[in-house]
């Protein structure tokens, strides 16, 4: 066979499906609660943990969480970071942005990954670092249309 | 844990951007390389063992069907498994406990990816729950956020972790200097790594680990066989792997017990007590510098909170106590799904002596580990040149 001259080549491709996912009873009144601008929690009877998101059942005890509590809007930050990079769905103009992960005062756990710090220059990377600080308090936020779901608290302001 | 277990051989491809090759071409150099390495042939192999990250990740679900040419799977068992960024280690866990169990004499562990056709992050957030998805930040968010909630809790100073995290990243890159099939090749300095673009902070540009096309592959036997076809083969001392609860806020990641709680299975498996002074090198999954830190601790080499202080005297470095991921490690060559696999290739290689120019010198005992998931599973395999 001849020496082949041309250069391998690739084939474009876009998977698109969409999805309806559904959130079952509890996840759906987390969510309506942060309509009316309120973050729910569900208690387990068992070990007593007050866990946020709500949950429909404890990861540890396997009971099912079924007291619900209106917990703080305020907490401290566990840890933080400074997203700079962009990947597919995420443009130049949505960046940077301030991940954190932030216990809520009479809550057992922290947020994980849905809670984001805000309200000043974030762009500002110095006064990021002055501003940002493991142990800081923060409130949230809410942004004036809600539509129920985790882009309804706007970001999270340090107040001290 | 049932029969004794080795490595007879191992294949890896030249890791990197492989737009030469179809996914398939791909997962076939490294098949091809691992016959040739454990001098057997297709007739001897009893089961084959594949994993990748979610199919999404290049647009092919189920791979492995599209595979079973380059897999060799023909008319044979196949089992496929995957865990995130720990899917490598999984994938060896599973063939191990194939031979191990005494229903397979010889298995084949594949595992791959190839990042360059798709998007890693976008792929990765869908790993997350459904309303947690429009999150910005994809997995150097979550493991970014984990380093800093360790540094955090053990008031580790910001310059002090800057410090440590730029001598892993530059012993890593200088291993990947010395390892032929390794993405990244590049020499830097800590004031390189210090001074890099912020990606999540405090992770830079050189703290992360690249996007790499590779695949990897690894043939188990049962003590027999490994006798009777490989001169020196690798010997499965012990293993662990353990998971976690799914939100990532609900337990402190800075003591990570996934990693604790899997290495105290491998140690007491392979009879170490003292990990740090047993073992003669360590094989770290370490796609982010500042999380090989917590690693080092959670893994029983160094005591809580005191990483920094063990990397920066040198403990980890090359010449160093433990050498850590004389390869270069994930921060050089990242294609998820074999990366963890990668890592028991190479401690396969280390302490059959077949590293070459970044060979530990008389290595007999090498650690290989990997994590992966929403901060979620982390797997441990040890092993030895003696049985």
């Amino acid at each position: 066979m001849a020496e082949q001259k041309e250069k391998p080549r690739k084939v474009a491709s876009m998977g698109m499906v969409p999805y309806e996912m559904a959130l079952g009873p509890t996840w759906t009144r987390f969510f309506e609660g942060f309509k009316e601008k309120k973050i729910l929690g569900t208690k387990c009877r068992k070990c007593g943990r007050i866990l946020v998101p709500a949950r429909p059942f404890c990861p540890r005890c396997f009971e099912p969480m079924e007291e619900w509590v209106e917990v703080a809007q305020e907490g401290t930050v566990v840890t933080w970071s400074y997203v700079n990079y962009t990947y597919f769905g995420v443009t130049p103009d949505m960046i940077p942005v301030i991940g954190a992960t932030i216990k809520l005062d009479g809550v057992d756990c922290g947020t994980g990954m849905w809670t984001q710090i805000g309200g000043f220059d974030i762009k500002d990377f110095e006064l990021v670092t002055k501003k940002v600080k493991v142990g800081a308090k923060v409130r949230a936020v809410w942004r004036r249309k809600r539509q129920g779901n985790f882009r309804d608290i706007d970001y999270w302001k340090i107040i001290e | 844990m049932g029969r004794a277990v080795a490595v007879i051989g191992t294949g890896q491809t030249k890791h990197g951007r492989r737009d030469d090759l179809s996914y398939p071409d791909l997962v076939r150099e490294a098949v091809k390389k691992v016959f040739e390495d454990a001098g057997i042939t297709l007739k001897d192999v009893d089961g084959v063992v594949y994993g990748s990250m979610p199919s999404m990740m290049e647009g092919v679900a189920y791979n492995h069907f599209y595979f079973a040419d380059a897999l060799r799977v023909v008319g044979k068992p196949l089992l496929r498994t995957e865990t995130c960024g720990s899917t490598g280690q999984s994938v060896a866990h599973t063939a191990i406990h194939w031979v191990a169990s005494g229903m397979a004499d010889v298995v084949l562990a594949v595992a791959s990816e190839k990042e360059h056709e798709g998007d890693a992050q976008a792929t990765m957030m869908t790993i997350l729950e459904p309303f947690l998805q429009v999150v910005i930040g994809g997995a150097p968010l979550a493991f970014s956020l984990q380093s800093r909630e360790w540094m955090g809790y053990y008031h580790i100073d910001d310059d002090k972790a800057r410090e440590a995290a730029s001598i892993v990243s530059v012993d890593s890159h200088n291993g990947g200097l010395a390892n032929p099939f390794a993405h990244i090749r590049v020499q830097l300095t800590k004031e390189d790594v210090s001074t890099a673009p912020i990606i999540t902070y405090p992770v830079r540009l050189y703290d992360v680990c690249p996007v790499s096309d590779g695949a990897c592959a690894v043939i188990f036997a049962s003590e027999e066989k490994a006798k009777k076809i490989c001169k020196k083969p690798a010997w499965v001392k012990g293993m662990g792997f353990r998971g976690e609860e799914y939100f990532i806020g609900d337990s402190n990641k800075a003591v990570w017990q996934s990693t604790i709680e899997a290495s105290k299975e491998a140690y007491k498996e392979a009879g170490i007590t003292n990990p740090l002074k047993e073992l003669d090198v360590a094989e770290v999954y370490n796609p982010f510098s500042y999380q090989e830190l917590m690693f080092l601790e959670c893994l029983g080499l160094c005591p809580p909170g005191e990483a920094p202080d063990y990397v920066i005297k040198g403990t980890f470095s090359p010449g160093g106590e433990l050498p850590c991921d004389p390869s270069g490690g994930v921060l050089c060559t990242n294609p998820i799904g074999a990366a963890g696999l990668i890592r028991v290739a190479e401690a396969a290689l280390q302490v059959t002596g077949k590293a070459g120019e970044h060979q530990v010198e008389g290595a007999k005992l090498a650690l290989s580990h990997a994590m992966g998931g929403a901060e979620q599973f982390n797997g441990i395999t040890i092993l030895g040149s003696e049985l």
